[in-house]
């Protein structure tokens, strides 16, 4: 059967089992529009591209599967550098689709003509031009295998438009990816295998660190098993968040910069860290010369480039954290570790039996009760998804995950913009899940467009605004490390709920606490999209902070008064 | 000094993808060759770069994190033969020439061009070797030199050769045996 190169991007997409895909059109990509017009294909019209890569990476990462954005050459192509980034550093596996002009045109500095394999070549996994009409279907069959791999990634894949118009035989069965046979290696090192099982057999200190390599390996199942015989207590990294449940006792929660203070404590304390799915970044680490000095390490890590890049390690395992846990768990001990979690009790102090919610009404509005009583209302079962900054640490802190994939937040780049569109992807991918943005209002207004995606797609979601009318996280640092000179942090912004009733979305600012449970109620009862404009305490700050380069433990503690925040218990 | 062997896709851009990853890793690279092998699909990249041992294992397996590099891996500990070729254009008159093809003759160099002003010599060996034959024609006067930068190759039975799905599948056959005891 003859296709044009589009049609057998459609067809090819469609046997992958895509529904949704995320885009914009141009010049260089109308031929694959036309033919998405004809397909099965879902095509969801965003605003900016940007929004485009995002909503494919939400769409990843809520469902575990492949996320697809679509792109014309040029400025369309460029604008989704953010977003593959962001999917590069919080291994996301996001398939981008870009128009290029004609091949013979290519290198002739053509009107909308980039060279984005080259642009984008150290922040995608793979990336490759196709300026051949038999290369497509093989082409794209290997970018979605190299996506969801190993260690996931984003892949680009640059298609141009002759290749686009061209026609082709089109057999599925003669298009079976053909990757470069690469050397087979044995991860499998007995000795290390060996030294790790004594380790975890005579700890008598020991942490888990627990990151995201144990969702992306489906291992939550095994990873709970590992934790009850070892009787390890775990520490997240934050998009470790959800790889076990935030109610379970034997999890400590958050480590790192904005971890809780006996988290740290306890890692610093720790003899024995066993880091599963992480990569030992500086957020969580702090100060790598007094990090964790008592401690032997074991590393679990799929990636190799990762064992020992940051900490050197006594015990490395090479592999999926599931089937390595797995081949674990026969050989380790039966081991009671009340004692240690006892100290780490100790550790908590009265933070553990103070709660937020029992806090006297200051008549001040503090984002950690929205999130907290985001938590409550919503019974922790919502997914939520956030940008970077303030909102996001006391998302971390206090709204308590349960189950994998259900914190989408933008880790390793840091991402502002990220919230909102990522949620919308999150949305396609668990339609009849409950998604609520949490965002600040400095984030909020970088890709603010997309709630038009919100309107024309008719999605549901709801939007909570930490709205504090600072950049909140960069005020904060300027608070503690800049004695209070507010450069560029005061932010005006719009009447958001003005601003969401132009869009067609309802609107509300919410500014009492009493409020809020109302609002969180009436946003959730309503089909339509809602946004929640919270105007919050401004020059609030998120407690514990371990300053960038500061040892693990030199935290700057909550204040005592107001006592506004303090550890939440799940 | 660490020296990776790879062997990669022959097509373009992947000499691209190497340079551009070890910029990203903050690398320095000395020298970096590629060649074609027997097998016309296949190149092979010798890798000299400035890092410490640990730098060099980050290298090697962010390299084959790529998708065009079928393996690589690091042979500075390994017995090896290193190889660098030269060509230097020395100022010769007709009063120093036989003086100067004397010291060439000590290195093993080999006279390929001769002008009446200056000469062209040839030689190969390792770094040392030719740092040394320059080192004895700079006060001549040096006019120009080309060096091809490193080629290096694991001595007697370790073989360094291109994966094949064969090659692989006995490979893990060897592995199959029960894992872990």
């Amino acid at each position: 059967m003859k296709l044009t190169g589009a049609q057998i991007l459609c067809e090819t997409l469609e046997r992958l089992g895509v529904r949704d895909i995320f885009g914009y059109p141009g010049g260089a990509i109308l031929p694959v529009y036309d033919a998405i017009g004809k397909s099965k294909l879902h095509h969801v019209l965003v605003r900016h591209e940007q929004g485009a890569t995002h909503m494919a990476d939400g769409y990843a990462r809520a469902s575990g599967g492949v996320g697809v954005a679509m792109a014309t050459s040029g400025p369309g192509a460029t604008n989704m550098v953010t977003g593959i980034a962001t999917a590069m550093l919080d291994s996301s596996p996001v398939v981008c689709i870009t128009g290029q002009v004609s091949s013979k045109l290519l290198g002739s500095d053509a009107f909308q003509e980039v060279d984005i394999t080259g642009i984008t070549m150290p922040i995608t996994k793979h990336n490759v031009v196709v300026s051949r009409v038999e290369d497509i279907a093989r082409t794209i069959r290997e970018a979605f295998i190299i996506a969801n791999s190993g260690r996931p990634g984003p892949v680009l894949v640059d298609i141009t438009k002759d290749a686009q118009q061209a026609t082709a035989d089109f057999v599925w069965d003669a298009t079976t990816p053909q990757l470069p046979p690469k050397r087979y290696r044995n991860n499998h090192d007995q000795k290390e295998f060996d030294r790790a099982v004594e380790l975890l057999n005579s700890a008598k200190r020991p942490v888990i660190l627990a990151g995201r390599g144990i969702v992306l390996s489906g291992a939550m199942g095994t990873f709970e098993k590992f934790v009850r015989t070892s009787d390890i207590p775990v520490a997240m990294t934050l998009l470790g968040i959800g790889c076990f449940p935030a109610t379970d006792p034997m999890n400590l929660g958050m480590m790192g910069m904005h971890g809780e203070a006996w988290v740290n404590t306890a890692i610093q304390e720790a003899d024995l860290l066993i880091a599963v799915g992480m990569r030992f970044d500086d957020r969580v680490t702090g100060d790598l010369r007094t990090y964790a000095r008592n401690a032997r390490k074991i590393h679990i890590e799929v990636d190799r480039a990762e064992i020992n890049k940051n900490v050197k390690v006594d015990a490395a395992i090479v592999g999926d954290a599931g089937e390595t846990l797995a081949n674990l768990l026969p050989h380790i001990h039966e081991r009671d570790h009340s004692a240690w979690m006892a100290h780490i009790k100790e550790l908590k102090g009265d933070s553990a039996v103070r709660d937020i919610q029992t806090l006297p009404d200051s008549g001040h509005l503090y984002a950690a009760h929205v999130i907290n009583d985001l938590w409550k209302v919503t019974k922790g079962g919502a997914i939520v998804v956030t940008d970077v900054g303030q909102h996001q640490m006391w998302e971390a802190q206090y709204y308590h995950h349960d189950a994998p994939r259900t914190l989408i937040t933008s880790g390793g780049l840091g991402t502002m913009g990220f919230a909102l569109p990522a949620a919308i992807g999150a949305k396609f991918a668990k339609p009849e899940s409950e998604v609520w943005v949490v965002v600040g209002d400095g984030g909020f207004q970088m890709t603010s467009c997309e709630l038009a995606t919100i309107v024309q797609e008719k999605i549901k979601i709801n939007i909570a605004i930490i709205n504090n009318g600072y950049l909140g996280m960069v005020r904060q640092w300027q608070e503690f490390f800049y004695d209070k000179r507010y450069v560029a942090t005061p932010l005006v912004a719009p009447d958001f709920a003005a601003l969401a009733n132009a869009f067609g979305i309802r609107g509300e600012r919410v500014t009492g606490r009493k409020e809020v449970v109302p609002a969180i109620e009436s946003a959730r009862d309503s089909d339509q999209a809602v946004l929640l404009d919270f105007r919050v305490e401004q020059e609030d700050s998120v407690y514990p902070m371990v300053p960038a380069g500061a040892a693990l433990h030199e935290m700057i503690r909550r204040p005592n008064n107001p006592l506004v925040e303090t550890a939440s218990e799940p | 000094m660490q020296t990776i062997v790879a062997y990669v896709e022959n097509k373009p851009g992947v000499l691209n993808r190497v340079a551009s990853l070890t910029r990203r890793l903050a690398i320095n690279i000395d020298s970096l060759t590629v060649g074609p092998t027997e097998n016309e699909e296949i190149a092979r990249m010798t890798i000299c770069a400035h890092t410490d041992e640990s730098g060099a294992r980050r290298l090697e397996a962010s390299l084959e994190k790529l998708v065009d590099v079928l393996v690589a891996e690091n042979i500075s500990e390994r017995s090896m033969l290193e190889r660098d070729l030269a060509l230097i254009k020395v100022a010769a008159d007709q009063q120093n020439r036989p003086h100067l093809m004397e010291l060439i003759k000590v290195f093993r160099g080999r006279v390929v061009d001769v002008a009446p002003e200056s000469l062209i010599v040839e030689v190969s060996g390792t770094v040392d070797k030719i740092d040394g034959l320059l080192e004895v024609l700079r006060p001549f006067g040096v006019l120009e030199m080309a060096r091809t930068g490193r080629i290096a190759m694991t001595r007697g039975g370790d073989l360094l050769r291109p994966p094949t799905a064969a090659s692989n599948a006995a490979a893990k056959d060897k592995d199959s045996a029960p894992a872990s005891s």
